[in-house]
C-alpha cells in the first residue's frame, strides 16, 4: 500500500549562510519525513552543523526558507519559537552537560525549567530516563565531571529525550567513542526515537553509524545537498561523491585541500 | 597620515559599537529582572557566591587599609601639628571612596573573573547553546541573577569594609599612637554624616553591577576554546577596574561637586 503523500516534518528551501566572505551554506534543500531518521554526511566544514544550528534557531540564516510541520519558522514570534524548541531535543557533539549540575538536573533541566515537574519528581524521572539509557538511578547524583566519555554521550542522550520530544537532533552521537560504545550509543539511539515516535536527524562522518540510526541519508558538500536516498545504500549509491565519502577513498571527485 | 586617521576612527567606531552592544546587553539582561520565570535559586546562589565567599578577602583589604591610612595622615598632618584629624579623615576617606573602590576592586578580581570564567567555558562547550534548546533564555538563566547578585551584594560589602576599615584607623591610632579610644571614636562618630556612608554604598552598587555585567558581557562573547575563555577574563577584570574608577568619579561629582 502506498503511504499517502504527506507534508515533511522538515523542509528546508534554499537555505544560505555566510560568515563574512565565507559561504557556508549556498541554497540547501532538504525534506525529513516525520517519523523517519535523516543522517546528514558531509566532510569538516561542509555546512552540516549550520544547518542543524539554523532549524534550531540559533544562528539566523541569510536566506532560503524553514518549515516544521508546514509551518514557516523564520517569521515565528520568539514566543512561538520558545513553544516550537519545546518539542525539540538536540544531542550536542560533546555533550554540553551543564557542570554546575548534578546528572539528574541536567536530565531533567528542561522539565524543570518549564515548572512541569517538582524537583522531587524529576529525581525520580531522570532515574526512570537513565535507566532507559543502560544508566544506574545512582548516576543522577554524580557531577557529570565525574562521567567517562560514553556515559556522558548517554547523559546527554538522556536528557535531550526526557521532555518527549518529536524531532530530535543528534550531532555527531559516536565521535570519540571505541566501536563498542558507538553501536551501543547508536542502539540506544534507534530505541528511543522508536518508542518517541519521533523524527531524528543526525549529523555524522560515522558510516556504520549512519546505516544504524539512519533511514533515510542526504550528503552536504561545499553548502549543497548532493544527494539524498535510503541510508542502507551508502557506499553504493552511484553517485561518485557520496561513494567516496561513505568508503573513505582518497581518490575521487572529493579533493582535500592539503599544502604540500 | 591617511592610514592613521582611518586606524583612529575604525578605533572610534569600533569602541561605539563596543559600548552600544554592551548597553542592548545591560538592557535586555535587566529586563529579566521584571519578566518571569525568575530563578531565585540562582540568585542565592551568586549572592552567597560574591557576598559571603568574598568577605574574608574585602575584610582584610579593609583593616589593612584602615591601619595604613592612619599611620600615613599621622606622619603627614604631623607637618602642620593636625594629628587629631586623623580620625576623621580616616571615617570620610574609609566610606566615601576608599571601601568601595577598593573593596569593588577586590570583588571585581575574585567575581569578574569567575563570572566570565564560567560563562565562557559555557559558551565554548555548547552549553549556552544547550540552554536555548532546552527552553530557557541564557540571558534569563546566566545573566539576570548575576546582575542582581552583584547590585544587591556590593553594597553589603561595602558596609562591612566601611566599618572594618574605620577599625582598623582606630587600632593603630589607639595601640600605635597613643589616642584615646573614646576619644577617638567619639572624634570619628562626630565627623561623619549619613551621606558618606549613603554615597558610597550607592556607589557600591553600581560598581557591583557594573562588575557582574562585565564578567557577564565578557564570557558570553568569549571565543576560540580555552585560549578565548582566558582572554575573557583577563578583559572582565581589566574593564570592570578600569569602569569602577570611571564610574567612581562621576559619582563623586554626583554627590558632591557644589
Amino acid at each position: 500500500m502506498r503511504e499517502p503523500a504527506s507534508i515533511p516534518k522538515i523542509r528546508l528551501r534554499g537555505l544560505r549562510k555566510s560568515f563574512g566572505d565565507k559561504l557556508v551554506l549556498d541554497g540547501v534543500d532538504l525534506d525529513v519525513r516525520a517519523g523517519h531518521g535523516m543522517v546528514v554526511l558531509g566532510g569538516s566544514g561542509s555546512g552540516k552543523s549550520v544547518t542543524v544550528k539554523c532549524i534550531l534557531g540559533l544562528i539566523p540564516p541569510d536566506g532560503g526558507s524553514i518549515e516544521i510541520d508546514g509551518r514557516d519558522v523564520l517569521g515565528m514570534s520568539r514566543r512561538e519559537r520558545e513553544a516550537l524548541n519545546d518539542r525539540i531535543g538536540m544531542l550536542f557533539q560533546n555533550g554540553a552537560l551543564f557542570d554546575s549540575l548534578p546528572v539528574w538536573e541536567n536530565v531533567c533541566f528542561k522539565l524543570l525549567a518549564q515548572k512541569r515537574i517538582t524537583r522531587a519528581q524529576a529525581r525520580d524521572r531522570a532515574a526512570e530516563v537513565l535507566a532507559q539509557v543502560g544508566l544506574a538511578p545512582s548516576v543522577g547524583d554524580l557531577a557529570p565531571a565525574e562521567l567517562s566519555g560514553g556515559m556522558q554521550k548517554r547523559v546527554a542522550l538522556a536528557r535531550a529525550v526526557a521532555a518527549q520530544p518529536d524531532i530530535i537532533f543528534f550531532d555527531e552521537p559516536t565521535t570519540g567513542l571505541d566501536p563498542i560504545m558507538g553501536a551501543v550509543i547508536d542502539g540506544l539511539i534507534v530505541d528511543v526515537v522508536k518508542r518517541l515516535g519521533a523524527t531524528a536527524i543526525s549529523i555524522t562522518h560515522d558510516m556504520a553509524s549512519a546505516r544504524r540510526i539512519g533511514d533515510d541519508a542526504a550528503m552536504i558538500h561545499k553548502g549543497r545537498i548532493v544527494w539524498t536516498g535510503p541510508a542502507a545504500t551508502l557506499g553504493q549509491t552511484g553517485n561518485a561523491l557520496v561513494d567516496q565519502f561513505a568508503r573513505g577513498e582518497r581518490e575521487g571527485p572529493i579533493q582535500m585541500e592539503l599544502r604540500r | 597620515m591617511l592610514d592613521l586617521v582611518a586606524a583612529l576612527g575604525r578605533a572610534v567606531l569600533g569602541l561605539c559599537r563596543t559600548v552600544g552592544a554592551v548597553a542592548i546587553f545591560a538592557l535586555e539582561g535587566l529586563s529579566h529582572l521584571v519578566r518571569p520565570p525568575f530563578y531565585g535559586r540562582l540568585f542565592l546562589r551568586h549572592l552567597l557566591e560574591i557576598a559571603y565567599f568574598s568577605l574574608p578577602v574585602v575584610a582584610l583589604t579593609a583593616v589593612f587599609t584602615g591601619m595604613v591610612l592612619a599611620l600615613q595622615s599621622f606622619t603627614g598632618f604631623a607637618r602642620f601639628n593636625a594629628q587629631g584629624a586623623i580620625a576623621s579623615v580616616v571615617v570620610i576617606s574609609i566610606t566615601r571612596e576608599l571601601g568601595p573602590v577598593i573593596g569593588s576592586l577586590m570583588v571585581a578580581g575574585r567575581i569578574g573573573a569567575a563570572f566570565a570564567a564560567e560563562i565562557g567555558t559555557m559558551r565554548v562547550t555548547d552549553q549556552i547553546d544547550a540552554l536555548s534548546t532546552l527552553s530557557t533564555n541564557p540571558m534569563k538563566y546566566l545573566v539576570a541573577p548575576r546582575l542582581l547578585a552583584g547590585l544587591v551584594a556590593l553594597p553589603f560589602l561595602v558596609l562591612v569594609a566601611d566599618i572594618l576599615g574605620v577599625m582598623g584607623g582606630w587600632l593603630i591610632g589607639t595601640v600605635k599612637l597613643g589616642f584615646v579610644s573614646a576619644a577617638y571614636l567619639k572624634a570619628t562618630f562626630d565627623f561623619m554624616q549619613a551621606m558618606d556612608v549613603v554615597s558610597g554604598l550607592a556607589k557600591a552598587a553600581v560598581f557591583g553591577f557594573v562588575i557582574a555585567l562585565m564578567g557577564c558581557w565578557c564570557g558570553y562573547n568569549s571565543r576560540g576554546g580555552a585560549q578565548g575563555v582566558g582572554a575573557a577574563t583577563t578583559a572582565a577584570v581589566v574593564v570592570s577596574s578600569i569602569l569602577i574608577l570611571a564610574t567612581d568619579y562621576v559619582l563623586t561629582e554626583a554627590f558632591f561637586a557644589r
